[in-house]
């Protein structure tokens, strides 16, 4: 491969993971609040839906990807009303809701099927784009694009190195203590579960107006569980969930080059390919095996390595806050 | 206005129900359907003859098996989500039992049922492994296993097992006819079957309520730390529950296999898998309460194919009324709860 097919590659495989980036982070922003959406498989197909859908009637995608947002912060509207209002199972409402979008996706959204509509249109920013090598790969993409790299960054800048970033982790972790300091603990739990939904429903926009143009029935199916998947293999951590994307991003276009130069694999392995890489990482970063291993390593590089590997849950990840 | 308590009650108990339909009439009028005849479709779809009745019965089968199959996990606080995957694997050992033993049909169908039982009981068993030893949380073994499952039987129906006119996606020949579950005349209909499901919720009942392993289940699925600290072998009791249900999900998967299509279809769990997790989620885990809302998701999932023969609707309506229904429940119950906290 010469190298400029390698960066057009690499390029492509950065734009491709922009929605699982959007969707992976606002799960990771929802969940260290403490509140598990569960319904991202059915939100963010019908955000995709409701997002070209909009896109398709106004002729703008940009009220596409507005409406795709509503969408995904409304269904996690409910998750949040049903977890800390009414102090139902979170998980049992996120299925239940990720069956509910599925199928409303299929009933609304079979006038849009196959229909050629607007997309988010190609912006290459001048000057910029014309940089070797970080030019096509960073500059020369169109602005959902854009959004999703900086969203890595504000979002990792937000949670690490602001007063409210810390603060998102205190009702995370120790909701009693966050709400001794006077913070209201579930006002910021409702906030943080819509702004995480709004970002699933930007990943759904995503898909439908960027990387997987147009709708079809069960367009997205798969990848809300590969999401959530990414959160936890990403520690919780934006930088390491966008690593995750990207990696699988990555991970699935050598699939795709590979059935072109090996056509004699079923077709079935290269489909299978994303759920069963999706147990081995999560084998990878929750299995016992993982400190066997590093065990064996000196003690400066273990560290290193479990640091980079291992993320743990939030303390009081799906669970109920009440003053008492 | 003040009504009387057992009054207001009552409304709490329907208001879910009636909120489902008017959501899902709602829904109809955005895709400018008239939501009457899109009702009486779905009935007319389930019960017009005998043939749709009978077609009801044994898409109430699978529901039932897999609710009675969920019972048992979800007594141990497992999210069981792969039983779609043990469907799948279950009628997968049926196929290739059908088509490579030729036994008399007396022989033939308790070992096609047993090879189902077994392959689902497998697939379960893989997934609880995930969950004991490897500490992957059984949601995304689960719907990574399905994934898999999925694959596998498209792989199969598409390669090694596909007709000699060529593959499609009506699935592999017909089994031979020994394998076929014997029907009830011309109906469509497998009277073991319904046996059999009846008998599993039966069983599932008994030994949730009256044996000291659905006392001990109960308590894992309470507290799993506390119940290991009693000394009850928890890893084990987890294993267990997951082959348990990986076996009624595999019979389901063997019936639809052997009795309702007589070959291996792509997609052959049918959705049953999540169905049947809605049945159990709007029973609120009662056993027997499982037996007549299979019945209702039956109903509506045999009527629902007509929307899309007479109204050009899609036929996912079904399933939105049933997952509304839930949804609406859920909620309800949690408007309940937090109004006799209120009180207190």
């Amino acid at each position: 491969m010469d190298s400029q097919l390698f960066i057009r590659t690499l390029s492509s495989v950065l734009a491709q993971s922009a929605p699982l980036v959007f969707a992976g982070i606002g799960e990771a922003i929802t969940e260290k609040a403490g509140v598990i959406n569960l319904s991202l498989d059915g939100s963010i197909l019908l955000s995709a839906m409701g997002g070209f859908a909009v896109a398709y009637v106004t002729g703008s995608a940009t009220f596409g990807v507005i409406a795709a947002m509503i969408i995904g912060a409304l269904v996690a509207l409910i998750i949040a009303v049903a977890s800390i209002e009414l102090c139902q199972d979170q998980v049992a409402i996120g299925f239940v809701l990720s069956l509910l979008c599925t199928e409303l996706s299929s009933f609304l959204g079979n006038p849009f099927v196959r229909k050629p509509g607007p997309s988010v249109p190609h912006l290459p920013i001048p000057v910029l784009s014309d940089i070797p090598v970080l030019g096509p790969l960073f500059f020369s993409h169109n602005l959902l694009i854009y959004a999703s790299f900086a969203l890595v960054f504000l979002a990792w800048f937000w949670m690490f190195r602001t007063q409210s970033g810390l603060r998102l982790q205190g009702i995370g972790e120790r909701p009693e203590a966050a709400f001794a300091r006077g913070i209201n603990v579930n006002r910021m739990r409702y906030a943080y579960t819509i702004l995480g939904g709004a970002l699933v429903g930007a990943g759904g926009a995503a898909y439908s107006l960027s990387v997987k143009l147009g709708w079809s029935h069960r367009h997205t199916a798969g990848n809300g569980w590969i999401a959530l998947a990414i959160v936890i293999f990403g520690g919780w951590h934006p930088v390491r969930v966008a690593f995750g994307a990207y990696l699988f991003g990555g991970l699935k276009s050598m699939g795709s080059i590979l059935q072109r130069v090996v056509p004699s694999v079923p077709t079935q392995v290269f489909q299978t390919a994303p759920f069963a890489l999706m147990l081995i990482a999560l084998l990878l970063v929750t299995s016992e095996a993982l400190d066997r291993v590093a065990a064996y390593l000196p003690p400066r590089i273990r560290r290193a390595v479990t640091h980079a590997l291992r993320g743990s849950p939030p303390e009081s990840l799906g669970t109920v806050f009440s003053r008492e | 206005m003040k009504l009387p308590k057992r009054f207001t009650g009552l409304l709490l108990n329907l208001a879910p129900i009636a909120l489902a339909l008017v959501f899902t009439t709602v829904i109809l009028f955005v895709a400018n359907a008239p939501p009457l005849e899109a009702y009486s479709n779905i009935w007319a779809g389930a019960t017009e003859n005998a043939t749709k009745i009978s077609s009801v019965l044994m898409a109430w089968v699978p529901l039932a098996l897999c609710a009675a199959g969920l019972l048992v996990t979800f007594t141990a606080g497992l999210w069981n989500i792969g039983v779609e995957g043990q469907i799948a694997a279950g009628a997968l050992l049926v196929t290739w039992v059908a088509r490579t033993i030729s036994l008399p049909s007396p022989v033939l169908i308790p070992l096609l049922l047993l090879s189902g039982m077994l392959g689902g009981a497998l697939w379960g068993l893989l997934c609880g492994l995930l969950k004991t030893y490897g500490h992957v949380h059984e949601i995304f073994a689960g719907v990574g296993l399905n994934f898999v499952a999925a694959a596998l039987t498209n792989f199969l129906i598409f390669g090694p097992w596909k007709p000699a006119d060529g593959a499609t996606m009506s699935g592999t020949d017909p089994f031979p006819q020994a394998a076929w579950l014997p029907r009830l005349g011309n109906l469509p209909l497998v009277p073991m079957a319904l046996g059999a499901a009846l008998l599993a919720i039966a069983v599932v009942y008994i030994a949730i309520k009256g044996t000291l392993w659905g006392l001990e289940l109960k308590a894992i699925g309470k507290n799993i730390r506390s119940a290991f600290l009693m000394g009850i072998p928890t890893n084990r009791h987890l294993l267990v529950s997951f082959a348990v249900c990986g076996a009624l999900a595999g019979l389901a998967g063997a019936v639809q296999a052997a009795g309702v299509r007589q070959r291996l279809i792509p997609g052959i769990s049918a959705g049953y898998g999540f169905l049947a997790l809605l049945v159990v989620l709007l029973s609120g885990q009662r056993p027997l309460l499982t037996v007549p809302i299979a019945l209702f998701f039956a109903l509506i999932g045999v009527g629902s194919p007509r929307l899309e023969l007479r109204m050009q609707l899609d036929s996912s309506l079904g399933g939105i009324l049933e997952a509304a229904l839930v949804l609406f429940v859920l909620l309800g119950n949690g408007v309940r709860q937090r109004r006799s906290s209120l009180k207190r």
